[in-house]
Order: structure tokens, then C-alpha cells, then sequence
């Protein structure tokens, strides 16, 4: 139990990290920050409104460098990167978590048990406007709801802010920038919006960790972290927590449905 | 896209086949050299397994002009690929509830698994599916959503 | 210019007038806790609590999609069909900000600079601009720094003023704004002088000079302020898409067999595709050089070649932007900086 300032500077010192992705104070709210030298490590902040999922960035080769890179990690930060390290996109030992929800306790996680550990003791504490929303648009009727997800995704841009926020959207190459075949038409219009939020969400089921960074993202607060939420919580109930693999890689001979014929 | 629409509102649906080739598709061949009179309306269009079957494919069907869907494969533990038949049972659980939640109308679409022995089964599925999607009317509500706000109305 | 003076309390009759004369209106209209210029029917719909909308005004001659052509192919023949003319509608922009109404000489310069673009030009033209002066600002808006001003006339038809007491003033700039003018003649008084405009006005106190930002880009290609500033940035096309003058787009079809229509999209220098060649080479494979390509393109290869600024302090990507990627902030850095290191 230390705080974010003495963990920054001993990491820089004995660990011999080169860089921590962490936290500034932005012009009205926090936003990630890239402490590259001691002389910045004052800079550093950790409290509540510290909502980016910084996990983002541990995919940008680019960005890291070569060598030890810290990062200052909520608990959205570290979902993340177990499900990032499920996937192999990163390797223990290639990081070393400041994991904490305020600058004055955090610790230092450097493998994957102790991370999981970790995420296991602070169980994640529903987000009760999420649940409420997602419960109105389930007791709508199918009529209603196809108008309520129409109007929404008429004013999408296609600025895929969503798809850059996420940090478990780390394709090179997204599929809707393949144009051959063009699968999702690549200009905003209701129903090309609702088709790249559907592949959106497929691509997502079962890897979804729930943080809603592509909610905040959205500069025009469209609601499509309640797509990968209800499929999130459909998988959980359909196919059970802790299913080895992503749910759609692997099958079980047992999966039980209700709608063949 | 013109609906089959005439002033007596009797409409004819446009149902496409998502198949399996060593399965259903035989089943369906089965249907016909037996000689089983089925509804006429359906497109049938052949995939290797229902494991190949992509979600957008579906989408892409009602965008063009499909008012239903069948998807149809071979009965699980049977399938000709082993277990390719189980990755689509998993995806369409995952994407039917997905579908719903966004308000597409997913009465419109027919899971089923047919055998290449079960040509009666074939034919029931495909008249039992253009008899509900007569009732539902043309799915131009979906089609709907395709304009652009500006799409021009006039062309010289 | 023209000066009147219309009463606050007769300013919703006139609109009324506006919106029975002209094909369309757009005016700021309130979704949840965002802006939007969308069609309105009634005057009581406009929202002027907010600061500026969320999204700019180019819509209005550059949409996010819009046909260019549509072609039909029967056997070996193609035809070809222009959008007629008729289907742009006559438009007015109620309560634009100044910053929206400058943002259009940029546009207006991209799309005339070496091919002069038809479709845009028709929009253009039937589009009226009503521009209101801002009494309040945020801590995004940075106008007075790139040569705007919160009472800015520059690219408006008509600037309307809200003062201090129960009048209003309406500075007409171009024949489009005198005809509006013209629908309710009785409502408005010729005026001389600009009423004191100016104590209506927010105070945005200016942090650097376009000119500034110019000289110290002239030799800035090689800096380590790029890769500085641009380490949080994601890569998303937010700041672009919700830009006024931002015009960069993509071509694409929308085709159903032979026949479809070739339609325009917005796209974003932003996006790591954005220059990738088909010879699978990038020349701007890392995101430092996008944001150097942004910022260099707004502030110094638009100056020089067609002698208008890509920017107009609206600080909308300021607010869109997931990662407060700050650009006010970001210009005053460049401006202050020893590009040397």
C-alpha cells in the first residue's frame, strides 16, 4: 500500500521503466497521459473520475517503445488486460499494473494470477442508469424498439470513435474497412449504422468487459454500449461465466436452444 | 425494391434459404424427386456447412429485398464437418438475441435442422414459413431504414 | 452593410415567416444533453441556451452522404443520371454561431479551388445564413485567436445580436439576408450606428495568433512536439466529422447488381487507412504524423496555397474528442515551443 507518486518514482528507478501510462487532469476532466521522465511524474493523478480505458493503448506497439512499460490501472484498465492477455495481444512481464482507484493506495501487479486475484476481490458494482436503460428498452415492444435504435443510430457520423476507444478492438485492419466484399457500407445512414453496430457487437460477444468506453467515446452519446451489455449478459446466462475460449470459437455439444425446428 | 403487392394486398413473399450442402440441400433435392409440392417462393442458396453461414449474410438478405429468412443445416452430432453445425448453433443463439434487442423481427427467420432422408420435412418447413411471412406483410420497415437523409429525390 | 433594429419579443414572428417562405429550416434543437441543426416547423423549437450545437453546419452543403450520380446498365449500355437540381432544397441556418458562418470560406474555397464542384455550389447557393452573436462562451471556444470574434460578421447573411435591452440587432451583409429581411419589412428599423453591439458580447480573451502558430509551423516538420501531443490520441474520426471546415471525403457506390447510385461520404485524415496505397505502402503509418498532417494542413498548407485558415476556433473537436485532445491547447504549445529541440 503505497501511493501513485513514491510507486511512480521507484518504478522508474529500480524497475527500469521507460514509460507510465497514466492519468492527467485535462481541461475538464481527467484524460490518459504518457509520463516519459521523472520531472513529469507530479502530473500524475488517480481518483474516481478517471474514466478512460487506458488498456487501450497496450495494443499500440508504436506508442510503447522497447522495454518495461507501467501503467496506472482501474479496475476497467485491468479487465482489459486479462481479457487482452487471454487473447496472447500481450505477454506477462511486459507491463507492471499500478492497480488502485485513488492516487494514495495503490500496488503493484506484475503477473497474471496476482492480477485476476486482484479483479476477483473487488467485484464490479452494477451501474444502475446502464441497467435501467437496458431494462426500458427490453420491456418495449418490438416495434418501439426498432424505432428507438433506428432514431439513435440515424445521428451515428461513423466517426468510430466507439471502435478506437475499445481496447479489445485491436484489428489492424477492421471489417469495415475491407471492401472485398464490402460487408458494411462504409457511409452513415440508419440502416449501414445499425449494421456496423451489429458487427460490432458480434465481435465483441463474450469478450465484452463491460467498461462502457465506447459509450463515453461516442461524441454524441448514442447508447451502444447497451448492445454489448444485453448480448454480455444473454452469453452469461445462456453459456455460463469462465467458458474456456471466446464463446464464439469454441461450441459445446450441450448448448441448449429453444427456436429450431 | 417493388413489393409483390397488389391492390388486393395479396402478397407473395420473397423467402431466401441459407443451406447446408450435405444436409438440407439433399433433403430439399429429396423433396423434389419425390415429387413434394411446396410454396415456390423460396431462393435456396447453398453453403458447404451452417458453420459457414456469416450473421451479416441474413442482414444482407432483408436489406435487399428477402421479407424471410430459413436457415436450416444438419441435425447436431450429424453434421458432415463434425462440429460445424455447433459453432452455428452458438452464433445464432449470440445473434438472434442481439437481433431482437435492436427490434428486427426475428419471426422472420426459421432455424431448422433437415436431414438429406427428410424431404416431407423440407417441404412443411419452407410452406409453413411463406404462410407466416404472408401474414406478417413485406419487411419494408427494414428496408426503410437504408435512405440516407440525403438521398435525392429527383434524377434528370 | 445594413443595419435594423427588430424588438426581441417580434424576433419568433419573423422566423415564423422564415420557416412559412423557405423550403427548410434548420435551427439548433436539444437531444438529451446534445445540440443538432435539425428541421424545425415552429419557432418555439429552436434551442438558444446552448453555447454552439454539438455537430457544424457543413451538413447543410456537405452531408455526410449525398448521391453524386446514379447509373443504370441494361446490356452493354450505361446510363447516367445527375441529381436534378430541384432536389437541393432552398434552406436557411437559424441561430448559427459566427464560428459556423466563417467556417464556410474554407469550404467554399476547397470546393472551388481547381475543379469547381457543382453539387456543392447548388447548395450553396440556396442556402441563407442567420448567424447570432455569442453572449457566452466555454473554455473550449478559442475564436478570437484565429481571427473570429464572438460578433464576427464574416460569411453570415444576416448577424443578429441580442443586446442588453429588449432590442435586437440585425447586420444584413448580402442580398440573400436583405430578402428575409424583405418578408417582414414592418418589424425591422433602419439604424446607423451598431447600438453598442459590442458590450453584448461574451469576452474570449485571445491565447496566441494564427500568425504565431503559421511561423513556428514553418519549421516545426521535424519536431518531437508531434509524437508529444499526439501519444493519447486513438484515432478516430470524431474531431474531423464534427469540424466546420474539416471537407476531406470518400467515394463510394451503393449498387444493387448493375445499377446503384455513386455516392460521397465524409471521411478522416485521422483514420490510419486514410493514405494507405494500394501497394500496401502508408506514408503516414503512425498517429504523430496524422496529427502533424492535421494541424500543418489547417494552419499552414491552407493559408499558402488557397489563402484561407482550415480553422475557426469553435472548439467543437475539443469537445468531441475522447481523449481531450485540447487543440487550443495544443496551438498555444506549438506557438510557445522551441521547435529546435
Amino acid at each position: 500500500m503505497s501511493n501513485l507518486e513514491e510507486t511512480a518514482r521507484s518504478l522508474f528507478k529500480e524497475e527500469k521503466v521507460n514509460l507510465i501510462i497514466g492519468f492527467e487532469e485535462g481541461s475538464r476532466h481527467p484524460r490518459p497521459f504518457f509520463c516519459t521522465s521523472t520531472d513529469d511524474i507530479p502530473k500524475l493523478i488517480l481518483d474516481k473520475r478517471c474514466h478512460n480505458n487506458t488498456a487501450v493503448y497496450l495494443t499500440k506497439k508504436d506508442l510503447l517503445g522497447t522495454g518495461l512499460v507501467g501503467i496506472v490501472a482501474t479496475l476497467r484498465v485491468l479487465k482489459s488486460a486479462l481479457q487482452l492477455s487471454l487473447e496472447n495481444q500481450i505477454n506477462e512481464g511486459q507491463f507492471i499494473f499500478i492497480a488502485g482507484e485513488d492516487a494514495s493506495d495503490v500496488q503493484v501487479l506484475k503477473d497474471k494470477a496476482s492480477i485476476q486475484s486482484y479483479v476477483d476481490a473487488h467485484p464490479e458494482i452494477p451501474d444502475s442508469k446502464v441497467e435501467e436503460r437496458l431494462h426500458h428498452i427490453e420491456s418495449m415492444s418490438r416495434e418501439d424498439r426498432w424505432a428507438f435504435w433506428k432514431n439513435e443510430l440515424s445521428k451515428c457520423i461513423r466517426c468510430y470513435a466507439c471502435r478506437a476507444a475499445c481496447p479489445l478492438c485491436y484489428c489492424e485492419r477492421c471489417v469495415a474497412e475491407v471492401n472485398c466484399p464490402q460487408w458494411i457500407d462504409p457511409w452513415a445512414a440508419p440502416l449501414s449504422n445499425m449494421e456496423w453496430q451489429v458487427n460490432r457487437a458480434m465481435h465483441m460477444a463474450g469478450r465484452c468487459t463491460g467498461c462502457g468506453a465506447c459509450y463515453e467515446a461516442c461524441p454524441l452519446d448514442l447508447p451502444i454500449n447497451l448492445l454489448t451489455k444485453e448480448l454480455s449478459s444473454e452469453i452469461s446466462e445462456d453459456f455460463g461465466k469462465g467458458i474456456s475460449g471466446n464463446v464464439l470459437s469454441s461450441f459445446n455439444p450441450a448448448d441448449k436452444e429453444n427456436f429450431f425446428k | 425494391m417493388k413489393d409483390m403487392e397488389n391492390k388486393d394486398n395479396n402478397f407473395e413473399p420473397r423467402i431466401v434459404a441459407f443451406v447446408c450442402n450435405w444436409c438440407t440441400y439433399a433433403g430439399a433435392d429429396l423433396a423434389g424427386t419425390s415429387r413434394i409440392k411446396y410454396a415456390p417462393n423460396v431462393r435456396i442458396v447453398r453453403f458447404p456447412c451452417t458453420g459457414r453461414i456469416d450473421f451479416m449474410l441474413l442482414l444482407k438478405a432483408f436489406g435487399s429485398g428477402a421479407d424471410g429468412i430459413i436457415v436450416s443445416g444438419c441435425h447436431p452430432n450429424d453434421c458432415h464437418y463434425t462440429s460445424g453445425n455447433f459453432h452455428a448453433r452458438r452464433r445464432w443463439i449470440v445473434f438472434r438475441n442481439l437481433l431482437d434487442f435492436l427490434g428486427i423481427d426475428v419471426n422472420r427467420i426459421t432455424f431448422s435442422w433437415v436431414s438429406a432422408a427428410e424431404g416431407a420435412k423440407w417441404a412443411d418447413i419452407v410452406n409453413e414459413t411463406v404462410d407466416k411471412i404472408r401474414k406478417l406483410g413485406p419487411y419494408t420497415e427494414y428496408r426503410r431504414a437504408k435512405d440516407y437523409t440525403e438521398e435525392a429525390k429527383q434524377y434528370e | 452593410m445594413k443595419r435594423y433594429i427588430i424588438e426581441k419579443s417580434k424576433v419568433n414572428e419573423w422566423l415564423k415567416q422564415i420557416i412559412k417562405s423557405t423550403e427548410r429550416v434548420l435551427a439548433p434543437v436539444k437531444d438529451g444533453e446534445k445540440v443538432y441543426f435539425r428541421p424545425i416547423t415552429s419557432p418555439q423549437e429552436t434551442d438558444y441556451d446552448s453555447v454552439t450545437t454539438t455537430e457544424s453546419a457543413k451538413e447543410t452543403v456537405f452531408p455526410r452522404t449525398e448521391t453524386l450520380f446514379r447509373f443504370k446498365t441494361e446490356g452493354k449500355d450505361t446510363t447516367l443520371s445527375e441529381v436534378s437540381a430541384e432536389s437541393y432544397p432552398q434552406t436557411v441556418l437559424w441561430r448559427a454561431r459566427p464560428c459556423d458562418a466563417v467556417g464556410f470560406l474554407p469550404l467554399d474555397a476547397i470546393f472551388n479551388w481547381d475543379y469547381k464542384d457543382n453539387i456543392y455550389n447548388l447548395r450553396r447557393a440556396k442556402l441563407t445564413i442567420v448567424s447570432f452573436s455569442c453572449n457566452t462562451s466555454d473554455s473550449c471556444c478559442f475564436c478570437t485567436s484565429v481571427g473570429g470574434g464572438p460578433g464576427n460578421t464574416e460569411g453570415t447573411d444576416i448577424l443578429v445580436t441580442l443586446l442588453n435591452d429588449e432590442r435586437a440587432l440585425a447586420e444584413v451583409v448580402t442580398e440573400k439576408g436583405e430578402k428575409l429581411i424583405s418578408l417582414c419589412p414592418t418589424l425591422f428599423k433602419a439604424v446607423e450606428s451598431d447600438e453598442g453591439k459590442s458590450s453584448a458580447l461574451a469576452k474570449i480573451p485571445s491565447r496566441f495568433t494564427s500568425e504565431q502558430v503559421q511561423e513556428h509551423l514553418k519549421n516545426a516538420f521535424d519536431s518531437s512536439i508531434w509524437k508529444q501531443q499526439s501519444a493519447r490520441c486513438i484515432g478516430c474520426g470524431a474531431c474531423a466529422f464534427v469540424c466546420p471546415t474539416c471537407a476531406c471525403f470518400d467515394i463510394q457506390d451503393d449498387k444493387c447488381g448493375r445499377d446503384g447510385k455513386r455516392i460521397r461520404c465524409w471521411d478522416s485524415c485521422g483514420f490510419s487507412l486514410f493514405t494507405k496505397h494500394t501497394s500496401g505502402y502508408n506514408p503516414r503509418p503512425e498517429q504523430s504524423m496524422r496529427w502533424r498532417q492535421r494541424l500543418l494542413h489547417k494552419f499552414s498548407y491552407m493559408p499558402d496555397r488557397i489563402k484561407v485558415l482550415g480553422c475557426t476556433g469553435c472548439g467543437r473537436c475539443s469537445r468531441a474528442c475522447p481523449v481531450d485532445m485540447n487543440i487550443a491547447e495544443h496551438l498555444y504549445s506549438i506557438a510557445n515551443y522551441n521547435h529546435e529541440k
